[in-house]
């Protein structure tokens, strides 16, 4: 008995969330997001296994545009432009993706569980964020590089640390009005466990917000891994890296553009591409730049 | 705040004696630079030494550039405030017309052409943005603006107005959008509500419903949005400085970091983030004193 009410928000909660993706998809704007999207990510992992050179091999002179075998010419260390670019979105992806991952794990957890339990842990759990909240993101990843060094994993978990809180804030935003419906009092009162209310009950309600939260920190936190390496600050310096390439290639800027232009390029179109996605999604779900009377 | 900053920076098992001196250093010389720095004390009083020092304005010695702090910083804090003030004068107004006329042209050219604008722009990492532009503004299409501001130390920082163009442009461009886009939301929801009906059924002209009744109500909720936005760009000046070599605070953070300066660390971090506490704070007061509602509650 207890079973089947307690699964049925959930199936309700997941017929809903597959037709947001298709409901999604039907705009325009999602479909070009998802078209540019796809590209850029696959030129990020399959890009080093087509690469015509080494990441870190030396061509020719540094700095010349026309040089035999290349497209682009060489970068500011003689290397190949073009195989730099295609190495140097990867690494900056897969952090990305831990990081958000991380991210939205604990930011969401914290959420649901600010959300559910109201009164002073709400308080402590928000309050407590706040004070991350209180620092730019690029800020506190910078202290805490400072201390350690830029390692894989920090930079992961300073990423991670400083898109909790705002993950947090939303997701708690989108269970409060969850709770108190009916079949959480339901599913208390058939005596389930908390985490069990928590994460099967509460969860599946929240998911199109947590999806198009996902999305939005996947965008921000490329942003910042590539900010983080322009400035220098990455887990290695000889490896390709397109924020790092900008740094490398800017002084050069005026002889030899395409060390910039092409990284450059590809993080535009990565974020315009995610925005347009999670513009489409949260159209479809919320109409969230709509006004309230309008739907 | 400030014992985060401390305890985040000190109290984490990290030595900037061993991270000055290198590995190379034998025990003797990392006794003795501790020693100096006041490293060998226990945290509490180091927290202690270093919150008096915050307060009284005697901020210790940087530990890379043997300057004493105050020195060193105090330009750049002058030049960062003028940097973040043009941005914030030229971006915010510009935030607020362009919500409130796409609200008003709802769904019409404007308003499309205005959302997608700011939705491709809105997510862009600051130093995209700036080197996008100076490859159109300054290097490899037209040669109009300055790549980098250049300060003669010493001098104020209005005294390369073309070198500014370029930063101020680029932190306006990463905070408009978003600010445009809740102004709009905030103004579509104001346009629908029942006392903007009931002021135009009264026969009050359109012009006076917009500017008297419409406006104040959209501003409100704005402001909280603008005031996240203008905390932010105190993260985005890290970036935006060293793109164009601005001798700013945020320079000066990055490079403090390159080098484990922790002091010089310590304390930008608590003005940046100060910075963020303030605004953040303002933008209370400021929708209190805007929203006619929680103002006349106030009386």
């Amino acid at each position: 008995m207890s079973i089947i009410n307690a699964s049925q928000p959930g199936d309700i909660a997941l017929a809903h969330q597959a037709s947001l993706f298709r409901r999604g998809l039907k705009l325009r704007r999602t479909k070009i997001g998802i078209a540019i999207s796809v590209t850029l990510m696959t030129i990020a992992i399959l890009g080093p296994f087509v690469a015509p050179f080494g990441s870190t091999e030396y061509v020719d002179m540094p700095n010349t545009l026309h040089v035999a075998g290349t497209v682009f010419g060489t970068d500011y260390f003689g290397q190949d432009v073009l195989s730099r670019f295609l190495f140097g979105g990867r690494s900056i992806l897969i952090l990305a993706v831990f990081a958000t991952g991380l991210g939205i794990f604990f930011g969401g957890t914290l959420g649901l569980i600010a959300a559910y339990q109201r009164g002073r842990i709400d308080e402590a759990i928000m309050r407590s964020l706040d004070v991350i909240l209180s620092f730019p993101q690029v800020l506190l990843s910078l202290v805490v590089i400072s201390m350690f060094g830029p390692s894989r994993v920090l930079i992961i978990c300073t990423v991670a640390l400083s898109t909790m809180p705002r993950i947090a804030r939303i997701i708690r935003g989108a269970a409060v009005p969850v709770v108190e419906r009916d079949f959480i009092a339901a599913a208390e009162a058939l005596g389930e466990t908390r985490r069990r209310v928590v994460f099967a009950e509460l969860l599946p309600n929240v998911t199109s917000s947590l999806l198009v939260e996902m999305n939005l920190r996947l965008t921000y936190s490329v942003g910042l891994i590539a900010s983080l390496a322009f400035l220098g600050f990455t887990p290695d310096p000889n490896a390709a890296n397109w924020g790092l390439m900008v740094q490398e290639n800017r002084v050069a800027l005026t002889e030899q553009p395409w060390g910039v232009i092409l990284p450059v390029l590809a993080l535009a179109l990565m974020t315009i591409g995610t925005g347009l996605i999670g513009d489409g999604l949260s159209r479809v779900s919320a109409g969230i730049d709509r006004g309230a009377h309008s739907e | 705040m400030s014992l985060l900053v401390f305890l985040v920076t000190q109290a984490l098992p990290s030595d900037p004696a061993q991270a000055i001196l290198g590995r190379e250093a034998t025990p003797e010389s990392l006794a003795a630079l501790r020693a100096e720095f006041g490293l060998d004390k226990s945290l509490p009083v180091q927290y202690t030494t270093w919150f008096k020092g915050v307060v009284s304005g005697d901020l210790g010695n940087s530990f890379a550039t043997q300057m004493p702090i105050s020195e060193y910083i105090a330009p750049r804090i002058s030049a960062s405030f003028f940097l973040l003030l043009l941005a914030a004068v030229g971006s915010i107004p510009l935030s607020i017309i362009v919500g409130a006329y796409a609200a008003l042209k709802r769904d019409k050219k404007f308003d499309t052409s205005s959302s997608l604008i700011s939705l491709v722009l809105a997510a862009m990492p600051e130093f995209v943005v700036g080197t996008i532009l100076t490859i159109i503004f300054a290097t490899t299409i037209v040669q109009w603006l300055p790549a980098v501001t250049y300060l003669e130390p010493g001098s104020p920082p209005w005294s390369d107005l073309m070198g500014l163009t370029l930063p101020v442009l680029t932190l306006m461009i990463s905070v408009t959008p978003y600010v445009a886009r809740v102004m709009r939301a905030a103004m579509v929801e104001v346009l629908e509500s029942d006392y903007i009906e009931m002021a135009r059924l009264k026969g009050i002209s359109e012009e006076s419903v917009l500017w008297r009744h419409a406006l104040p109500n959209a501003i409100g909720p704005t402001l909280q949005v603008i005031a996240l936005n203008l905390a932010y760009l105190a993260g985005g000046v890290i970036i935006v400085e060293r793109l164009f070599n601005f001798p700013g605070i945020g320079s000066a953070l990055a490079d403090a970091v390159r080098s484990r300066d922790m002091p010089v660390v310590q304390f930008l971090a608590m003005v940046i983030a100060a910075v963020y506490i303030t605004t953040n704070l303002l933008a209370d007061i400021g929708t209190v004193l805007v929203t006619p509602r929680l103002r006349t509650r106030l009386k």
